[in-house]
């Protein structure tokens, strides 16, 4: 089990659990970032952070000390 | 807050009429069809007490009836922290004035089906009555699911809408006109563990009475909200229960406006993690079972995966981020150029005018230098208004200022800043008032009060005037150095600008840095509508017009009244109408006008004030007269050069080019006969200029978006006092170092 903070461009993951306050961790389940779901970084921005991450069909921008709260496994299948 | 000056009381609307509310995740196209729904009738307010632009408009129904419309700023969840966020359940319910919708559109994109429908359930768990808006279904495609199928599932209407072709909508209203009669029904996807149960059945007990079901409702529930399933008062409760903390006096506290009892209540139970797993959790698990039956492809979106390739890479989109704002810059500096000057000559005509058809006389000149110079000093600033918001609407609804905030965050992040606060930030180059007014892309008021704060230290094109005279008159050197200096203004702006943003967010409390996630939706690269981006761009200047204009051509009567009255010449002055009655020549006469005018100045209440601040800006290198111009320069900063004209008898017509205006500084003298404004000076003016907060049409418009005198009074409070120390600084350490 790795943080998605860590996880190279491209390679899809499973989300693990979500970490951090008790806002923030919520904000982030409610965006749909549950256990059991797929997340994949599509890029890191030009000056290194934040990351461009897909889930659920969305994307997002989220930074790389908030990436380093999820905790994230290999994809199922 | 003074500003609901539009529908002041949501609480009614006009005639009965039933109330909508359309609800929705930002970028699903809820404008748009906000926008087709109401047509011309929409207008922009601001909820009360806090900038968020509020749509309201009228929709008409079936059978010639007409509903009243209120948008909800878009979001994720209801749960909130901030006081923005609580809009959302406060429209929704129908708390804190608002009224209870009669029904909720939800808007549900069609490409994003999962996600969006998140909200619907939360919607729905308060006994609203939804119908569903599918949108984006031109982009969704085949990946549309089937609206009877998703009505079937979600127990209310579904209409696929296309609000540019105006496909879908009056199948929308007719599912309104049915919903209208429906029961309200609260619906819920779960059941609560009994020990979640427990805490709703304590929290319902402190929910205050106005937040019932049964009071909002002014009809008794239905039968099925009084059985075991959870009704809308448990989803109020636990929205509570969910949000509600502790109350710490950090600035990491909620910002929720609830009654002290309901707070209480909640922290009075323990509550864990659980209680939020639990809740979001069977939401997800229910939506994750039930929309993959339905939703049977991915969208495509590989054609905004290809721009971003590009627009977001290492290097080609640093050059693209730089191009664009290249391009918004120059626009607003000198593309509004033009128009500004239109104003300005258009309003310059018609006070001649007025002045040859009315004669002189007091009242002529409050007409034509009091209230007609106000009125255009209050349009002047509507080119570049325009422009900004034109661009910032485009850049906003084609997808690309959420990528400019995933480019500068790093940058803008370190200084605390949010990332879209970039946008702001340059556009003060040209104008802080425009500048001000787009920190609105912001939606969190911390995030855009510091912005506010620190916007008016960049360099705006009026203190360009400034310089120049300053510099052209009293800085010596080739053309090289004093252009050089000019770049060094700009470098410093920028430099006290993230610095003052940084030691702010680190130091004044209501600033501080929140933790909470830093999450950008970016959203799919689209086409903007045209008649969106000019309608929003129309609206949001008019509230300029309204509401900031209004005081700022009070305030610019107020300043001329200062530097006008009294009329009478100090006491053993020369009889100037006798003498320019003899003056041999037209030349001779006009010079004795000149003095008098000088005189005149000096003697008025403005000249007054510059002589009293006199012993203040002293240490500064400054003497009265330079006063008389700080002062007048309070209605723009550009006004000290022709204050200083009409102060050394150059007229009022002197601008930063007048030669005889930078003879007089260069030759001005102090009473001991040394030179009253050397090198030493002209730096410390320009440093005064480039941090001291003169501009009152700034704070006018920061008091009316941050809705009180207090972050306006703050403003000017920090930017005098560092520019009067730095000033200080630079002018006596400039003296110990030898120079004069």
């Amino acid at each position: 089990v790795a943080s998605l903070a860590e996880i190279p461009t491209g390679r899809a993951v499973t989300v693990r659990g979500v970490d951090g306050s008790r806002a923030f961790r919520r904000r982030l389940l409610e965006m749909g970032l549950v256990p059991g779901v797929t997340v994949r970084i599509v890029t890191v921005a030009p000056l290194g952070d934040p990351l461009q991450v897909e889930v659920r069909g969305g994307q997002w921008s989220i930074r790389r000390a908030e990436a380093a709260q999820i905790a994230v496994g290999e994809a199922a299948r | 807050m003074t500003d609901c000056h539009d529908a002041a009381d949501p609480g009614a609307s006009p005639s009965g009429a039933p109330v909508i509310v359309l609800a929705g995740n930002p970028n699903v196209g809820k404008t748009t069809l906000f926008n087709a729904l109401t047509g011309s009738s929409a207008k922009v307010s601001n909820y009360p007490g806090i900038t968020v632009d509020r749509l309201s408009g009228a929709m008409p129904l079936p059978h010639g009836r007409v509903a009243q419309v209120y948008d909800v700023p878009g979001t994720y969840s209801l749960n909130a922290r901030s006081a923005e966020e609580q809009i959302a359940l406060d429209a929704l319910v129908g708390l804190h004035g608002a009224a209870t919708p009669d029904v909720v559109i939800v808007c549900l994109d069609a490409t994003q089906v999962a996600r969006s429908a998140y909200l619907l359930l939360q919607i729905q768990e308060l006994g609203a009555r939804c119908v569903v808006a599918l949108t984006m279904i031109d982009e969704a495609k085949l990946a549309t699911p089937d609206p009877r199928a998703l009505a079937a599932l979600l127990g209310c209407e579904v209409v696929a809408v296309t609000a540019r072709t105006k496909h879908g909508l009056e199948d929308l209203r007719a599912a309104v006109d049915r919903t209208l009669r429906a029961d309200r029904r609260p619906l819920w996807r779960w059941v609560p563990s009994p020990g979640l149960r427990a805490h709703l059945d304590v929290v319902t007990t402190a929910l205050p009475a106005s937040w019932r079901a049964a009071i909002r409702h002014a009809a008794p529930a239905t039968a099925t909200t009084a059985g075991p399933d959870p009704t809308a008062d448990d989803a109020l409760a636990l929205w509570s229960l969910l949000c509600l903390e502790r109350r710490t006096g950090s600035s990491d506290d909620d910002e929720l406006d609830v009654p002290d009892d309901l707070r209480a209540a909640v922290t009075a139970r323990t509550i864990d993690r659980a209680i939020d797993d639990e809740a979001v959790l069977a939401r997800w698990a229910w939506l994750d079972r039930e929309i993959p039956k339905l939703v049977r492809r991915a969208p495509d979106r590989s054609r905004t995966e290809r721009i971003d390739r590009f627009l977001l890479h290492r290097a080609i989109g640093f050059i693209a981020f730089l191009g664009v704002m290249a391009g918004v810059f120059m626009a607003l500096f000198w593309g509004a150029d033009p128009m500004i000057g239109w104003i300005e000559a258009a309003f310059k005509m018609i006070a001649g005018e007025l002045r040859e058809q009315l004669g002189d006389g007091i009242f002529t000149d409050f007409v034509c230098d009091g209230l007609i110079a106000g009125v255009g000093g209050v349009l002047v600033f509507l080119p570049q208004i325009l422009l900004l918001f034109l661009f910032l609407g485009f850049l906003e609804d084609c997808g690309y200022l959420a990528r400019i905030a995933y480019l500068m965050d790093r940058i803008m992040r370190s200084m605390n800043l949010h990332g879209r606060a970039f946008v702001p930030m340059m556009s003060g180059f040209a104008c802080a008032i425009p500048a001000i007014l787009a920190t609105r892309t912001m939606e969190r008021r911390r995030d855009r009060i510091l912005t506010m704060m620190v916007v008016p230290l960049m360099t705006c094109s009026a203190r360009l005037p400034v310089y120049t005279l300053v510099i052209a008159a009293l800085i010596p050197g080739s053309a090289l150095t004093q252009a050089l200096l000019m770049v060094g203004m700009y470098l410093f702006s920028v430099i006290m600008a993230l610095a003052a943003a940084w030691i702010m967010s680190k130091t004044v409390k209501p600033l501080k840095a929140k933790r909470l996630p830093f999450l950008i939706e970016l959203p799919p690269y689209r086409w903007p509508r045209g008649l969106d981006v000019v309608r929003a761009m129309w609206s949001k200047s008019a509230m300029f017009l309204r509401e900031a204009g209004t005081v700022i051509l009070v305030c610019s009567i107020a300043l001329w009244a200062l530097l006008y009255f009294p009329r009478e010449l100090p006491a053993g002055s020369p009889d100037y109408a006798a003498m320019i009655e003899r003056a041999p020549s037209a030349e001779a006469a006009q010079a004795l006008d000149s003095e008098r005018s000088a005189l005149q100045l000096a003697n008025s209440y403005g000249g007054r004030l510059g002589h009293a601040i006199e012993p203040a800006i002293a240490p500064l290198g400054f003497d009265w007269k330079i006063g008389v111009g700080i002062v007048g320069a309070f209605a723009a900063r550009e006004v000290f050069v022709s204050t200083l004209g009409i102060v050394y008898s150059v007229g009022a017509d002197a601008d930063e080019g007048s030669e005889p205006l930078r003879d007089k500084l260069r030759t001005a003298t102090k009473p001991d006969g040394s030179r009253a404004y050397t090198p030493l000076v002209g730096l410390s003016l320009m440093i005064f200029f480039a941090l001291a907060c003169q501009c009152m049409s700034t704070l006018a418009v920061v008091r009316r978006e941050t809705g009180g005198l207090r972050w306006p009074l703050f403003l000017f409070g920090y930017m005098t006092a560092l520019a009067w120390i730095v000033s200080f600084c630079v002018y006596q350490g400039g003296r110990l170092l030898g120079f004069s």
